[in-house]
């Protein structure tokens, strides 16, 4: 990852223009032709620098739900648990973290029945208390970090 | 959000097409304008069903390595004045108000730090702790140790 790949990330994180040749834009603001601002993307998603690259949808307002839940997972079966539960397609992300609530996941369906469905379903398949935390309110959100 | 957007939708959320004219790649696969789908999109970027059309980065891989879920028990009344200042500090990227599970789980405010050290890490722990203040009565932060999924639908 070279200045101009930083530059990039920084550039795509506060957003892709919507007009007729976008990369064109780019091209002139980071001062490298528009097939190598695509070339760039390109490698930095396969290298697995960037996890995604396209609109960012708001689920509640397009009607979805999005929850965070938390389980307790016994470590003998953490791998086992993990596993059971990004097994389902609801499960957007999934992530282990050094606390007793060590397996943390974001459930994105269509429906808050769909929703309670997939909590029920885990519960019913780890034999864990899952923890249902749903956002009450929302402060800011600006996923941005400095490349 | 009528049919036409909900197809654009199901059709980008693994992500846009990666061609010089993205527009027009993705309006050919859709049978639609390339007009029509642009503005489509600019309208539900306008509402704020899409936040943005962006890239989303590893945090990892950019060297963040210390990416920490902290989480306070904050009186409810004044967790909403609270909420706001946290969540315009820098270095949170996102700052929810969440349910507590008692007596398991006593923390109502998430707030989701990032840092490539860990003196850098607790300096912003630190801060968020003063912003609290006496409001806050615990506290204890979550580090992430593994990615386990980050497919399917995003949304943040």
């Amino acid at each position: 990852m070279d200045a101009i790949d930083r530059a990039l990330i920084n550039q795509l994180q506060t957003g892709f223009p919507i007009c007729d040749a976008p990369y064109q834009q780019l091209s002139a603001t980071l001062g490298i032709p528009a097939e190598e601002v695509l070339s760039r993307l390109q490698a930095l998603l396969e290298n697995g620098t960037l996890t995604r690259f396209g609109p960012l949808y708001h689920a509640e307002r397009i009607g979805g739900a999005l929850t965070l839940a938390a389980v307790k997972a016994p470590l003998e079966r953490f791998d086992e648990i993990a596993e059971l539960i990004n097994a389902f397609p609801e499960v957007a992300h999934n992530y282990a973290r050094d606390h007793d609530f060590n397996i943390w996941f974001v459930l994105a369906t269509e429906t808050l029945e769909q929703q309670q469905h997939a909590l029920a379903q885990i519960a019913a398949q780890t034999g864990l208390t899952v923890y249902n935390m749903p956002k009450l309110n929302e402060y800011f959100v600006n996923l941005q970090l400095s490349a | 959000m009528d049919a036409i957007d909900r197809l654009i939708m199901h059709h980008t959320q693994a992500g846009l097409p990666l061609t010089l004219e993205p527009y027009q790649t993705l309006a050919k696969q859709l049978g639609l304008d390339k007009q029509e789908l642009m503005q489509r999109l600019q309208a539900m970027q306008d509402s704020g069903q899409i936040r943005r059309i962006a890239a989303v980065p590893n945090h990892y891989r950019l060297g963040y390595r210390y990416n920490g879920m902290t989480v306070w028990n904050v009186s409810d009344e004044h967790i909403n004045t609270l909420g706001q200042h946290i969540g315009q500090l820098s270095f949170v990227s996102h700052c929810y108000h969440r349910p507590r599970h008692l007596p398991d789980w006593p923390y109502n405010l998430f707030a989701m730090i990032h840092a490539k050290t860990e003196p850098e890490a607790e300096q912003h722990i630190q801060q968020i702790k003063t912003v609290l203040g006496d409001a806050c009565q615990e506290y204890t932060v979550l580090y992430s140790t593994k990615i386990l999924k980050k497919t399917g639908f995003r949304s943040v």
